[in-house]
């Protein structure tokens, strides 16, 4: 098991004829990722590496059976292209588009409410995010694939570079991932902290959980309520920004510490009351969770 | 984008806000004697910069006479500001805006932000404004009102007149309100903001209801639809950082001394932390992004480099997408085109590390090479001292 993705997941690529969908749907192709297809309008018909181009979603859906997208349409026209894989009835939309204005996501997220209370099943992660990884089954996203290893580790990030950063010092500790998340650095997005911890927590193959969080919002503080309360897994955190100045963007657009809100003390705090470990130095992580999981279950067998 | 207070009442003048009558803005260097007061007065002076606690810091003055604003104005300008909301930095002021004055009977707050946990917009008022809204909010959460606002529909006339119950808004002014509220929410969304506030929304002795004060702050996301908006100039950067974002690149300047070049918002968050922790200050915050070229390395390494406080550089790059061996072909392009006469510190790790390394090691460049980032921070530090 594994959350979002897996072997059977058809990935369909939307922005695929474009040098970023290009690029990156072949470096999925190469991972072993089922890419069916993609969407370009105007240029359906045509193929594209190796595989056919659709002019809609819903053709596409129609013609491959595609149950997941990639998104890399630009930011005026990407909102657009989340409802358009939405409608398709895709299940998992990936948006890895980033500086989509944030009142396009707020529209967004209000109808991907209505489809969900009306009974569909559409999970989006991003936008603004690496995308999502389930190693040796289906790589969905801009991460370098190679640093990834299957294994019992949870990792979700609101970051990407940090992510593979978790991720490498996962796999040198000789342990796996059972499913990396970037949940992306936006304001307003898809799947958050706790939708994420709740799959991992559902999940047989995840053991532990890695959750590295960043200043701005309170989505850190939400998951540590989810931790206390529900989580039996250990979550090993790290919070990036506890020397940004307060009122800038740092970056991502929701990284910003407004007023009293959002800032790194609050988080880490929150975090450790509810149980789980938090590490200073990111550079500790990895040994932090090789640590942690308990011996005598897979993760010993994972380190052999 | 945070726009000045004159930006803002311009826009919500557009937008049928009730204001007081505005007599014009002066810029450093401009003549007050240019300034043309009529009316019987009072008038009154407000520096225009973006921080909240102006008028403790001497920045807002009430003027009697036209005499006494023009020269209330030129004493302004130029003027070096530090409020509560500075970080104990100096603003300089560039701008003063003078408008008619008023008796003000009734200060409240309005404002619409972005509720990011609901993913909508909603409007944020008290009945006792003037003051930080956010002491309030600590102290008497009670006396905090909030109402979602839906994206599409707007501020519904309900909620607006819910709103204007629960704030007491006198009868006579009630109409006013409900449509200033709702005028407010549009401004909100026709700008793309992520904050637009009034504080105070003033009912004066007159009986007129005002909007005092505007604060609106943008989204730099959606400023291809705003042509306007991204024409004004953004107040707040640096000219380093308005160098830096005209090329692409992601350059905020801090108060140390070790320049950092990092991908990703993230992990340039987690290095400035880590050389913290190493006993360090870093100079920067700077994301070179996803796709950045040889060109792009080399004019991060220009940025970084016109901080003169700058006494070592760390390089911390995660190759993802950036594949290692193109960042170590760009270091040493870059150090071709740039005098590089600090330290630097180079930190790989990703998609062709092994190149990577190589291609420095072979360089001929005096650099460091360092495993982790904790390594990197620490060799940094070192350096710089």
């Amino acid at each position: 098991m594994s959350i979002l993705l897996n072997k059977k997941t058809k990935l369909l690529v939307h922005g695929f004829t474009g040098a970023q969908g290009s690029f990156h749907a072949q470096q999925c192709l190469d991972y072993g990722s089922a890419v069916v297809g993609g969407v370009t309008p105007g240029k359906g018909g045509t193929r594209h590496l190796g595989l056919p181009v659709f002019n809609t979603a819903r053709d596409a859906v129609k013609a491959t059976g595609a149950n997941a997208s990639l998104i890399f349409v630009p930011p005026p026209f990407a909102a657009d292209s989340i409802l358009e894989a939405a409608a398709a009835g895709i299940a998992v939309i990936i948006c890895i588009t980033e500086g989509i204005p944030v009142l396009d996501m707020v529209r967004v997220k209000k109808r991907l409410n209505a489809m969900r209370a009306a009974g569909g099943a559409v999970a989006l992660v991003g936008p603004n995010c690496p995308g999502v990884i389930t190693p040796g089954e289906c790589k969905a996203g801009i991460m370098p694939g190679y640093i990834h290893k299957k294994g019992c580790v949870g990792v979700v990030s609101r970051s990407g570079t940090l992510t593979y950063e978790a991720v490498w010092q996962v796999t040198s500790q000789g342990l796996g991932q059972s499913t990396v998340v970037g949940i992306g650095g936006d304001p307003v997005q898809g799947l958050n902290f706790v939708d994420t911890l709740r799959l991992f927590q559902a999940d047989k193959q995840t053991e532990a959980v890695i959750m590295i969080g960043e200043i701005g919002g309170a989505a850190e503080e939400d998951a540590a309520r989810y931790i206390k309360a529900e989580m039996t897994k250990p979550v090993f955190c790290f919070v990036a920004g506890k020397t940004a100045p307060p009122g800038r963007r740092m970056g991502h657009a929701g990284a910003i510490v407004e007023g009293k809100s959002g800032t790194h003390a609050s988080k880490v705090e929150a975090l450790k009351k509810a149980g789980a470990v938090v590490v200073d130095n990111l550079s500790e992580i990895g040994a932090a969770v090789a640590a942690g999981i308990k011996p005598g279950t897979k993760a010993k067998a994972a380190r052999k | 984008m945070k726009l000045l207070e004159y930006e803002g009442k311009e826009i919500f003048g557009a937008a049928g806000i009730p204001l007081l009558r505005r007599f014009g803005v002066l810029k450093l260097g401009d003549n007050p004697e240019a300034l043309k007061l009529d009316g019987p007065g009072p008038w009154v002076v407000k520096a225009q910069v973006l921080a909240g606690g102006r008028g403790k810091a001497g920045g807002v003055k009430l003027a009697k006479t036209p005499a006494e604003a023009r020269d209330l104005a030129g004493k302004m300008l130029g003027m070096r500001m530090i409020t509560h909301q500075t970080q104990g930095k100096a603003l300089t002021v560039q701008e003063v805006l003078v408008e008619e004055a008023c008796a003000v009977d009734r200060e409240m707050y309005v404002s619409v932000v972005l509720d990011r946990k609901e993913a909508c917009p909603v409007v944020i008022a008290s009945a006792e404004g003037g003051m930080s809204i956010e002491e309030l909010a600590h102290s008497h959460p009670e006396k905090i009102l909030k109402v979602a606002v839906d994206p599409e529909a707007g501020l519904l006339d309900f909620q607006a007149r819910q709103l204007a119950f629960d704030l007491n808004i006198p009868k006579v002014n009630f109409c006013a309100f409900t449509v200033f509220a709702q005028n407010l929410v549009k401004v909100f969304m026709n700008c793309d903001a992520s904050l637009v506030e009034v504080n105070p929304l003033a009912i004066t002795k007159d009986g007129r209801l005002l909007a005092l004060d505007a604060k609106i702050v943008t989204d730099d996301n959606a400023l291809f639809r705003h042509k306007d908006q991204a024409a004004r100039p953004d107040h707040e950067a640096s000219e380093i950082e308005k160098e830096a974002k005209n090329i692409g690149i992601n350059y905020i300047g801090l108060d140390g001394d070790i320049g950092c070049m990092v991908n990703g918002a993230g992990l340039a968050m987690a290095t400035l932390d880590t050389v913290k922790m190493a006993g360090g200050d870093a100079a920067n915050f700077l994301d070179v992004g996803g796709g950045a070229t040889v060109e792009q390395i080399t004019r991060a390494f220009q940025i970084i480099l016109k901080d003169a406080k700058v006494k070592a550089v760390l390089v911390n790059i995660f190759g993802g997408i950036m594949k290692c061996d193109n960042i170590a072909s760009g270091v040493v392009e870059a150090s071709k085109n740039v005098k590089i006469n600090v330290p630097l510190i180079v930190r790989l790790e990703g998609t062709n590390v092994k190149e990577g390394r190589e291609i420095l090691a072979r360089s001929g460049l005096k650099l460091q090479q360092a495993g982790s980032l904790w390594e990197a921070a620490q060799k940094a530090v070192a350096a710089a001292k």
